[in-house]
Parts: C-alpha cells; structure tokens; sequence
C-alpha cells in the first residue's frame, strides 16, 4: 500500500482508496438500515453518542489541533440549546432554528475567545471555566428561560417522513453528525486547519511565517463553539426538557475526558472517544447487574463499604479507565487504533 | 456591619488561600493544575470524622493521622499515576488528576454514601471570643484564622529556610540542572505532593464545619483556590495567598451588598478582567517565551 502523497490533491481527497469508499459506504448503510431492527432504547443511545461527536469534534479543534483549553464547553452546549428551545417556541422552523444556534453559540465562542488571546495554561483553563459557569447561572435567574425550573422542548414537525419520532429524529442526528465529520476532516486540510496546526506547534513560528494570531485563535474559538452550539440544539430536541444544572462543570470535565481518551487531534479519535465514554458511562450506571461480578461487588460492599453508595462505583472505575488509558496509550484510543493496524500490516516482522 | 463582614471574608479567604497554597506548589513543580487536589482534602477529612467519632480519638492525634494519612496520599498519587506516564504533556497529567478525582470520589460515595454529616471540632460555632462595637469573633473563626497563618508561616520556612526547600526550589527552575547537581528529583516531586496535600487537607478540615461533610463538598472551594491562585499569579507564593483573602473579600462583600446568587460569577468575572490586562496574574512576572 502506498502511504508517499505525490500532489496535494490526493491529500485533499475524503477516502484514500477504493477499500476505504468500501467500507465507509458500508457503514453508512448499516447506520441508515439500523433504526428497523434495533428497539427504541438503542436508538438513544446512539442519538447520545452522535451528539457528544458534535461537541469532541469540536473541542477537538481547539484543544488537539489548535493547542488551546476550555473548561466551559457546557457553556456553549447550553447557549445552544436555549437558542433553539426558544425559536422552536416562536415558530421557527428547526433548520432555521439549528443554524440560528450555531451562530448565535460561535459569536459568543468568539467573545470568549478576546480575552483569552493572551492566556495559556491554568490561566485560560479559570478564563473558560468562569465562562462556563456565569452562562449556567446567568439562564438560571431568566424568567423567560424558566429559570432554575428549565423548560420543555417543543417536539418539532417530523411528521412528513412517515417514520415513527424517535426514528426520524434518529436520521436527523445521524446526518448532521456524518455532515460534522466531513466538515471537520475538510476543514483541517484547508488553509485554516493549517493554521491551526501550526499555532499548536508553536505560536511565534507561526506569526513569523505570516499566520495571524488573533484571527485564527478566533476562528478556532468561533468554531469550537459553532459545534457546541449544533450539538446543544440537537440535544435539547433528543432530551425534550432542559434545565441549567444539566450543562454543569462535570459535563464540561467530561467532554475533555472525552477527546483525551479517543486521542487528541484526530477525528476518529473523537469519534471512538465519544462512543465508547457515552456507553462506559451508561453500562457502568448499573454495575451491579452484571451476572457474576455483581454479586461479588455487593458482598465485597457489605462487608468493607456500605450498599447504598455501590452506584458510586462508577466514578471509580471511570476515573480508573480513564488514568489506565493515559498512562498506557498516551495517544488514546486512536492510538491504540495506529498501533493495532500497523502491527498486522508488517505481521510478521 | 461592615467590620464583621470583613471578618467572615477573612475567614473564607484565608480557606481559600490555603488551597490555592496548595495547588501553586505543586503547580510550580510540574506545570500541572491538580485537579484532585480537592477531593485529596475530602477523603482526609473523612479520615478525621472517622478518628474523632468512630475512634473516639482527640482532635490534635485525630489532626496528627489526618496529616499522615494526606501526606502518603499526595505520594501515592505521584508515585503510582504521576510518574509512570509515558507522554508527560500538561494535559495528559491534567485527565490523570481528573481521574484521579474521580476514582476518590467515587472511593468516599461507596464507602460513605452521599448522606452530610456533621463533623465535631473542638471550637464552637457560637462561642464568641472577642466582640467589639465593628465586629465580634467566634471560636471556630478564630482558630481557622490561627491555624491558617501557622500552616502558612511553616510553609514558607520550610521552602526558604530548609535544605528540603532548597532543593524544591532547584526543581522547579531546572529540573535537569538539580538532577545533575545530585538532587534526586523524582523523590523531592513526590514530597512536594505529599506537601501539598497535606495544606489542603488541613483547609478541608477547616471547611467542613462552615458547609457539611459530604463527597462533592469540595468542588466549590476547590474552583475558589484554583481561581484565586490564579488571581494571585501560579507561581508566586506570597501572591496566591494575598489572591485568595482577595476573593473572599470580594466575593463575600458582593454576595452581601448586591447579589447573592451572582457572587460566584462576579468573583470570576473579575479574575478574567484581571487576566486581561495581567495576563499571569497580579503578583507573577509575565514572562514571554523566545522560539
């Protein structure tokens, strides 16, 4: 196989080769037959992990490709959804409605982004966290938002496809999930992606080489946020009732987990890395179903620990994973991906 | 009115800047914002309700095995996570507190449930000690005052006035020059954790009688020391300390004039103003890197 690029329009292209159009079509396919033999239950599951792709792709972007940080993402998700509930209330279609949250949230991405141009480190870490936290606190006290209360999401139209609602909003997830991925794939081979990259690397070579800072730092916020913005609305309309404390510190912290675990920089990381987070944290809610091992973490709780507090397992195990991953596969899941291929394909050398 | 206010922000403050203390030391050894550095002071806190009320023990031996118990967890943190990691960038180091937090969290959840209780220190709540006509003091303020400036002073003589401090000082400028100079760095970085857990466990002790004990009654004020250390500048010591009273005074003097429910914001808000025009904050030179 060859892995040498010989013109830049071969680096442009979306599959490398015809085995990878393959298989790519082949996914998309199962993806698009799924919602016929699987129960409703899976369905959102799967809505769950294509909303937090949106958002790690993203936070991707500003954190693995542009090397900044941000502890206030849950910030931008709830700005999104909000923006959303509320034109879904006045009647606005919901593709208006949608694109309306994705600007509304990268305008804010990019007031953020003013005062942190001249951050780095813990310094921009408390800049976004102060973000994060001020927007939860700030809807909590509007009225019209419905304060700490939260408010129900109008169901939207989707009645024209003849599909059941939690199929046909299955779809919509799912499409505008696949339509992310490709933006942000195309998006990183573009000039800006570049940029990006290069900023990452190091900044002041990339000023002396002619790449504006202050644009292109901005650009990464906008559209870090333009995500989370896209993500927020499609998870308002996924959770049908939205309230402050669900876009708290902790989901912020999770979506860092997130993409660190899948593996910085990378799309397919953020993708591997929202899926398998999404289902760790759904399986391990209810560790103590589990056949065998659940009978044994009981007795081992009511003999050293105490019952009531099993479920607290969980956090446990996660943040055990979570250290496992770093400290063994410091590239993530992808990493694990790189290395697993690259050892078949020299098998056996 | 407005000398008892300043009281009670003092009190707060001075929590707060024993935890921003305890986060710029182990910031200044390894670029790394420890983020556990709360839930450490949790379960040692726990560890003191379990001695005082289980055991039965006195407060001050209670306080001894407290200290112990938070010391060899900052060890264990950097001995078994900390050190092994194969990529050591900022924020790989970063998800292993993170995790690191949750595994504690998780760890007090399961064996003590999510119930508050109520820990039992020997000051009072009530008692007053000192009144005049601007403010009057309690007990339980006085000794968190007095125990905070103790910890503070020891503190600061043991990294300029011992030969263990001199060496954390030689890590932290120059890991490698300190190696070659025949310091063992790997054993002066698990020190440093143990250090600084201790002081944040010592500030756990003292904020669990102002809010209950209970498994996340430390993500507030973890939030408020990381905050005000940064307020402060990371790595200037007298700066985080000067930084936390800073926000206590602030925050406790908006939450009482004009909002209460905004104080957390308006404590932020003003740190990212500060940061804009300070960009590493108040008390620390900014230096800009060269290619």
């Amino acid at each position: 196989m060859r892995n040498l690029k010989t013109d830049y329009f071969e680096d442009l292209q979306l599959f490398k080769d015809g085995l990878q159009l393959f298989w790519s079509v082949v996914f998309l396919l199962l993806l698009f037959v799924l919602p016929f033999f699987v129960k409703t239950y899976y369905l959102t599951i799967i809505n769950l992990m294509a909303v937090n792709v949106i958002v790690a792709l993203g936070l991707n972007l500003l954190v693995g490709n542009t090397g900044q940080i941000s502890l206030g993402h849950a910030g931008f998700v709830a700005i999104g959804a909000y923006t959303t509930v509320l034109l879904l209330k006045a009647g606005v279609p919901f593709i208006f409605a949608l694109m309306a949250s994705g600007a509304v949230t990268a305008l804010f991405g990019i007031l953020l982004g003013i005062p942190s141009l001249k951050l780095e480190g813990p310094y921009l870490a408390i800049a976004t966290l102060a973000f994060g936290l001020a927007v939860t606190t700030v809807i909590g006290r509007m009225d019209f938002l419905g304060g700490r209360m939260g408010m129900n999401v109008p169901k939207i139209g989707l009645g024209w496809t003849g599909l059941k609602y939690d199929q046909s909003l299955y779809y919509l997830i799912v499409i505008i999930t696949v339509l992310c991925i490709i933006a942000t794939r195309n998006l990183l081979k573009s000039r800006i992606g570049r940029a990006f990259q290069a900023i990452r690397d190091s900044d002041i070579a990339a000023s002396a080489i002619g790449i504006h800072l202050t644009k292109y730092k901005l650009y990464s916020f906008g559209i870090s946020a333009l995500f989370a913005g896209i993500a927020g609305s499609l998870w308002a309309l996924y959770l049908g009732f939205i309230n402050p404390t669900l876009f708290n510190f902790i989901l912020s912290i999770n979506f860092l987990v997130i993409i660190v675990l899948g593996g910085l920089g990378s799309i397919t990381g953020s993708v591997m890395g929202a899926i398998v987070l999404t289902y760790l944290n759904l399986q391990l809610e209810d560790v103590v179903d589990i056949p065998v091992l659940g009978d044994l973490l009981l007795r081992f709780s009511e003999t050293f620990m105490t019952t009531t507090g099993v479920s607290n397992v969980s956090w446990f195990l996660t943040g055990f994973i979570l250290i496992l991953i770093v400290l063994f596969e410091p590239l993530g899941l992808y990493g694990l991906w790189l290395r697993t291929k690259i050892y078949w394909k020299r098998w056996p050398f | 009115m407005l000398g008892q206010l300043i009281v009670s922000s003092l009190v707060v403050g001075s929590i707060y800047a024993l935890l921003a203390l305890a986060m710029s030391i182990t910031y200044k050894a390894s670029e790394v914002p420890n983020f556990s550095q709360g839930e450490m002071a949790m379960i040692s806190t726990y560890m003191t309700f379990v001695m005082l009320s289980s055991f039965g023990l006195p407060f001050y031996s209670a306080m001894l095995i407290t200290i112990a118990f938070a010391f060899l967890l900052g060890l264990l943190l950097e001995f078994l996570f900390l050190r092994r990691a194969k990529m050591p960038t900022p924020l790989n180091l970063i998800v292993i507190t993170i995790g690191f937090q949750l595994m504690l969290y998780g760890l007090a959840g399961w064996k003590w449930g999510s119930e508050q209780r109520q820990i039992n220190l020997p000051f009072s709540e009530s008692k007053v000690i000192y009144q005049n006509d601007f403010f009057a003091l309690t007990e339980l303020n006085l000794a968190t005052l007095a125990i905070a400036i103790v910890v503070l002073i020891v503190i600061y003589l043991l990294i300029q006035r011992t030969k263990l401090g001199l060496a954390m000082k030689a890590c932290q400028q120059n890991i490698n020059a300190s190696k070659m100079n025949g310091i063992s760095a790997n054993r002066i970085m698990a020190i440093t954790f143990g250090i600084s857990s201790v002081v944040g466990a010592i500030a756990g002790v003292l904020v669990a009688p102002i809010l209950t004990l209970d498994p996340s009654m430390m993500w507030d004020p973890l939030l408020k020391g990381f905050a005000a250390a940064v307020l402060g500048g990371m790595k200037s010591l007298h700066g985080v300390v000067i930084g936390g009273l800073l926000l206590g005074i602030v925050e406790n003097l908006f939450g009482f004039y004009i909002s209460i429910e905004f104080k957390s914001v308006v404590a932020f808000a003003i740190i990212v103003l500060v940061l804009y025009f300070k960009p590493s904050g108040l008390f620390d030179k900014h230096y800009l890197r060269k290619v």
